[in-house]
């Protein structure tokens, strides 16, 4: 059987994966980067529209675009690549290596050995068992991402008319895409009372065409034989939906976008253990897992709304991977909690004394709300932020100096009165 | 009569009133950066957007390549620019950023390749 050696092997080579293998590649150390689709890029190369490079590339740019500049800059540091191949087992050695069973079309079966392994695999989508909408079980109901790729890659369109379930980002450049395509999109229907996706979306997807956006309301209904008919569409009245307030809209297609799932199965198999509320692996302050040598970034680690933030991420990821091979380890960690207002922060940990950067998700909307770090209950900063919301991710540097003492780090958002 | 406008230069989303007033000005209120002037302003006179599609390729492993417009391109050009790209096929190798459609009907925008595809 082929067997591979390497120091560092990315698994899944999106905005993730990239990022972490050039960082990875250019500080010497041999990286392998494994994708099970036949080009790199991941989702990004189905994601045609622009808005991507803010961030990381300071350029605004399409999905292929990036995904390009990504693999061009892991191609030119000396990352190699192993496509069409999809990793089945991950099991760590006792001689502290990782092996690697891989699958293609081209090897067969073969094995790779490496001291260090970045899960980058991402995620996929909920789809209708997920929510569990009620009726009949045509064909026509699509995930948003699964018509994104029928549309964009395959030159295929889904149906002649749509209701999309779900105002995130990809339902609402869906509605623009189906719409640009020719199919009349009819309603965006979407459970919260606020939108999930940009403002800037709403605008540019939904208003430039006039697609109604139902918000607080939900799809009660399926109907159609073979194919969707319609559906039954109904009001929300304190969480619970009013069918005496019901109204039908007629379509043959529906586009769930309605979530996102961290993709670990092979996570979990090396023995990782998963955080229940982001459904990806708990971290240390070096995204390392609970399994040594085995590190974690972008959205198999949490989800995140902007591909530039999973590749920022992954980078820092990819930095304390080549601090791990040079036989350094964090040291004293410490515990990082979540307060009011946040439903998550990752990392879990961090070191004391050491420049350290944050990813978290509040629970509420508000446009004047103050992030507050405290360490042991005293404050040690804190930061206006102008847009809250659910959907938009906050990032936040925390300063080496301020965290010197070290202790339990409490991020919590202040809103409305408690300011 | 003012007009209320959500921003789309950039992912912010600022709240904009515009309102045409005596001279042929544009009064915008609400923006955090001059782009956001524009954009009102813009969207008063002649509204503009990105467009991104995919046209045909010759190429059995991308059979459908992106592309997208070198810049906003007029909201009225956008339907007859949609059904141009229906019509494209492209005959690969291509580079990310090579230029498909040049200056589509005087608008001075082009049509680019966004992805790159070997022979």
């Amino acid at each position: 059987m082929k067997t591979l050696e390497y120091d560092v092997a990315v698994i899944g080579a999106g905005a993730a994966g990239l990022a972490t293998a050039k960082v990875t590649s250019a500080a010497g150390y041999r990286t392998l980067v494994i994708d099970r689709e036949d080009f790199s890029g991941g989702v990004l190369l189905q994601c045609i529209h622009n808005g991507f490079g803010l961030h990381h590339f300071k350029q605004e740019l399409t999905g292929p675009e990036y995904a390009g500049k990504l693999e061009s800059e892991a191609r030119e540091s000396g990352a190699d690549f192993q496509l069409s191949t999809t990793v089945i087992d991950l099991k760590p050695q006792p001689d502290g290596r990782k092996l690697l069973i891989a699958l293609s079309p081209s090897e067969g079966v073969f094995q790779i050995y490496a001291r260090s392994v970045m899960l980058a695999m991402g995620c996929r989508e909920r789809n209708r068992g997920n929510i569990g909408i009620p009726g009949t079980r045509p064909a026509g109901v699509y995930t948003a991402g699964l018509a994104q790729r029928l549309i964009n890659m395959s030159g295929l369109l889904p149906g002649k008319s749509a209701v999309i379930v779900g105002s995130g980002d990809i339902g609402l450049i869906m509605a623009r895409r189906l719409s640009w395509s020719g199919i009349p999109v009819k309603a965006v229907v979407e459970i919260r009372p606020f939108p999930s996706g940009l403002n800037r979306n709403i605008v540019q997807c939904l208003n430039d065409f006039d697609i109604p956006l139902y918000l607080s309301h939900t799809v009660s209904r399926i109907n159609g034989a073979d194919r969707v008919e319609s559906v039954e569409i109904s009001p929300l009245v304190n969480g619970v939906p009013d069918e005496t307030a019901a109204f039908t809209i007629e379509c043959d297609t529906v586009l769930l976008s309605v979530g996102l799932i961290p993709e670990n199965e092979l996570s979990k198999k090396c023995g990782v253990a998963i955080n229940a509320t982001t459904g990806g692996p708990l971290t240390d302050a070096w995204r390392m897992t609970g399994v040594d040598g085995v590190f974690a970034g972008g959205n198999v680690l949490h989800v995140h709304d902007l591909a530039d933030f999973a590749s920022d991420e992954a980078a820092l990821a990819g930095m304390r991977i080549c601090d791990y091979l040079a036989g350094r380890r964090p040291g004293r960690e410490d515990a990082v909690t979540t307060g009011a207002n946040l439903r998550y922060v990752t990392p879990n940990r961090y070191i004391p004394g050491e420049d350290i950067q944050f990813f978290m998700r509040s629970m509420v909307v508000d446009d004047n709300a103050v992030l507050l770090a405290e360490l042991n209950g005293v404050e040690i900063m804190r930061k206006k932020l102008r847009n809250v919301a659910p959907p938009e991710m906050i990032s936040v540097n925390i300063d080496g100096k301020l965290t010197q003492s070290g202790g339990e780090l409490r991020f919590s958002l202040l809103t409305g009165g408690d300011k | 009569m003012k007009r209320k406008l959500i921003c789309i230069a950039c992912p912010v989303g600022c709240h904009l009133t515009a309102e045409a007033v005596e001279g042929g000005n544009i009064e915008v209120e609400g923006n955090r950066c001059p782009r956001g002037k524009a954009y009102a302003v813009n969207e008063l006179t002649d509204p503009k957007r990105m467009v991104t599609g995919v046209v045909r390729c010759d190429s059995p492993a991308v059979p459908f390549l992106p592309v997208r417009t070198s810049e906003a391109i007029t909201m009225k050009l956008i339907a007859p620019l949609l059904a141009e790209l229906r019509k494209v096929e492209i005959h690969c190798p291509v580079a990310a950023g090579d230029v498909l459609i040049r200056d589509f009907r005087k608008s001075g925008v082009d049509v680019v390749a966004s992805r790159a595809v070997g022979k």
